[in-house]
């Protein structure tokens, strides 16, 4: 390791510019007192220890026991509080999963899951800390709105917004090395309305995450190099989805890719083939994320390329869908 | 603080309760009889002397909690609810049915003064936890939480968390009570998986322990009477050593009767049987 490179962990979140979960929740904290959190020997790693800085009395760290931590939160919130829970995503989704279901989302309570480490971004972690399964598994969840943002930015929107919904959240965000798709906070970002990043006629890629930017880094090559008009989804809110953006996108493009840092099964990529199957309309449709099988260790953006997630594969398979043959209206429209 | 009401009268409800859970395990066809008829004890201690419950105003902030943790006896939860006020007795008899607000684990956005929906064991002691903290920061210094548990759930691991959380946190608020009724449904506790020394074991977690004979009323108003005076920064557990199916000759001890349907002529009989207690 090269002179200056040292660094441990605590320095490594200091390193990043996109801590701001801890820090919108620390600022959110000074006005609503109804607001405490919960986290399981990981307040540093996940930020919510900014939140147990500002409020020593309002973070409860409950060890290494997420069932419980799962527990506690809906136990606050039985009380009447508005209880943030961060781990990271895999433990979120799975160790505690049955009391995010039984506890929070069947009870209809209003605890916010903040999981960080989620997708591959902890990659040389190993599989055992990806988190592949976890969009599927809470959308599943009936009461549970899901939130993948793409960058620090909408993080920070979607902490405050999250705030203001009655019922269970989950929100998954990476390990804050990601580069933001946005350059400010000066954007609009509502919760079930998917962001336009870019406007385009032949074909709708619709991501969310970190591939919402490597989407639109790939769709600005498709067009200057390829003369393909993309046009690009940010669907930073996987559930309720923006069915009409879906809709709209399978009328105007009739050719569609989903990307994801998530298996293809359950995902985002589901999401929206359930909208694009029930629209009764034809549609050349892909999905790009992780394939049925376990991830592979490895840096996150090695792991990106692999997966085709990164623009150089979503570049690749907008050009194979794009040659994909598909029927024209006419051709079915009469049969029934 | 608990209400003036003595032993007797006490007594005289739980046979009120266990009569009103053989008629409601025949109206639902089929249930949780025996783990009901043991706690039945605690519960109307509970409910007519010790929580600061209130069915003319079921969410006021300051009142106690209780979280039915063994979700599997509703059916002696539901019928206590009923005889507290909170929901008519008359509604027990939809137990079971189709659409009904009473299944055979309870859910607290349909039943007035449930205050959480259990059933999968093991998370009644972390949701404690949980409003025991909230209780505590917000004020609410003296509202009590308390975590009826089965013996056989104390098999599982996240009771363990709640109960090593409960005692870090010093919540001398929060009370559980294990139903040692010593029966789970593939047979003994000490067979299927053993739980014993329990009271040890929860000792060694830091928390205040008491054994008492859980189908005693005097020993149960005492047990409680100690939990609700506890000034110890310690959380407080009660071991409430009991008899499953309690009340009820053909039920006691039976592990097969864990769970079952009674018809009339065994509802009578199990009725004859609960008013000579």
């Amino acid at each position: 390791m090269a002179e200056g490179t040292a660094w441990n962990v605590y320095d490594a979140l200091k390193m990043t510019s996109r801590e701001i979960y801890g820090k919108v929740l620390a600022e959110l904290g000074e006005t609503n007192d109804k607001i405490v959190g919960v986290t399981a020997d990981l307040a540093k790693s996940t930020n919510i220890g900014n939140f147990g800085e500002a409020f020593p009395e309002r973070l409860f760290n409950v060890g290494i026991a997420e069932q419980n931590m799962m527990g506690v939160a809906a136990g606050l919130a039985k009380t009447g509080l508005i209880p943030f829970a961060s781990t990271f995503a895999i433990f979120a989704c799975l160790r505690g999963g049955e009391q995010v279901r039984t506890d929070i989302a069947y009870q209809n309570l209003p605890v916010k899951i903040i999981a960080t480490h989620g997708g591959l971004s902890f990659g040389a972690s190993g599989t055992t800390h990806h988190a592949t399964e976890d969009i599927a598994i809470m959308r599943s969840m009936a009461n549970m709105t899901v939130v993948v943002p793409a960058d620090g930015f909408e993080t920070a929107k979607a902490v405050r917004a999250c705030v203001d919904i009655p019922g269970p959240f989950y929100m998954r965000v990476g390990r804050g090395f990601e580069p933001p798709l946005h350059d400010s906070e000066d954007f609009e970002f509502e919760i079930g309305k998917a962001i336009t990043l870019k406007e385009g006629s032949d074909l709708t890629v619709i991501a969310c995450g970190v591939c919402a930017l490597q989407a639109l880094d790939a769709a600005k090559v498709l067009e200057s190099e390829h003369g393909i008009s993309v046009r690009v989804i940010n669907m930073h809110t996987i559930k309720p989805l923006d069915e009409e953006v879906v809709k709209k996108a399978v009328l105007d493009t009739r050719r569609i890719l989903t990307v994801e840092e998530h298996s293809t099964i359950g995902g985002l990529g589901d999401a929206v083939a359930s909208v694009i199957a029930e629209s009764g309309k034809g549609c050349a449709f892909t999905k790009l994320g992780i394939p049925d099988e376990y991830s592979e260790i490895g840096p996150p953006e090695d792991l990106y390329a692999k997966y085709k997630i990164d623009a150089t594969g979503i570049e690749e398979t907008v050009l194979e869908l794009m040659g994909r043959e598909i029927e024209e209206d006419e051709d079915w429209s009469d049969e029934d | 603080m608990p209400k003036k009401v003595t032993v007797d009268e006490l007594k005289e409800k739980a046979k009120e309760l266990r009569i009103n859970i053989v008629k409601t395990t025949n109206y639902a066809k089929s249930g949780h009889v025996g783990g009901s008829l043991s706690c039945a004890d605690s519960l109307t201690a509970l409910y007519f002397k010790y929580l600061n419950v209130d069915p003319a105003d079921p969410d006021k902030m300051d009142r106690d909690r209780f979280i039915l943790s063994k979700g599997h006896v509703a059916l002696a939860y539901v019928p206590t609810l009923a005889m507290a006020g909170f929901v008519p007795m008359d509604s027990l008899k939809s137990f079971n049915h189709f659409e009904s607000c009473y299944g055979i684990h309870p859910d607290s956005n349909k039943i007035k003064g449930c205050d959480a929906s259990t059933g999968s064991l093991g998370h009644g002691l972390p949701m404690g936890v949980g409003m025991a903290l909230g209780l505590r920061y917000q004020g609410y210094n003296d509202a009590k939480v308390v975590v009826l548990m089965g013996d056989g759930e104390q098999n599982e691991g996240s009771v363990w968390e709640g109960a090593m959380a409960g005692a870090h946190y010093k919540l001398e608020n929060l009370i559980a009570i294990v139903d040692r009724n010593k029966l789970m449904i593939d047979g003994p506790t000490e067979d299927v998986l053993g739980i014993d020394p329990i009271d040890k074991k929860y000792e060694a977690f830091g928390w205040e322990v008491i054994t008492c004979n859980g189908n005693d009323m005097e020993e149960v108003d005492k047990a409680l009477a100690k939990a609700w005076a506890n000034k110890s920064g310690k959380p407080f557990c009660i071991i409430a050593q009991t008899e499953k199916g309690y009340g009820v000759k053909r039920f006691q001890s039976k592990v097969e009767w864990h769970y079952g349907a009674i018809d009339s002529v065994m509802l009578e009989e199990a009725i004859a049987d609960i008013k000579s207690l």
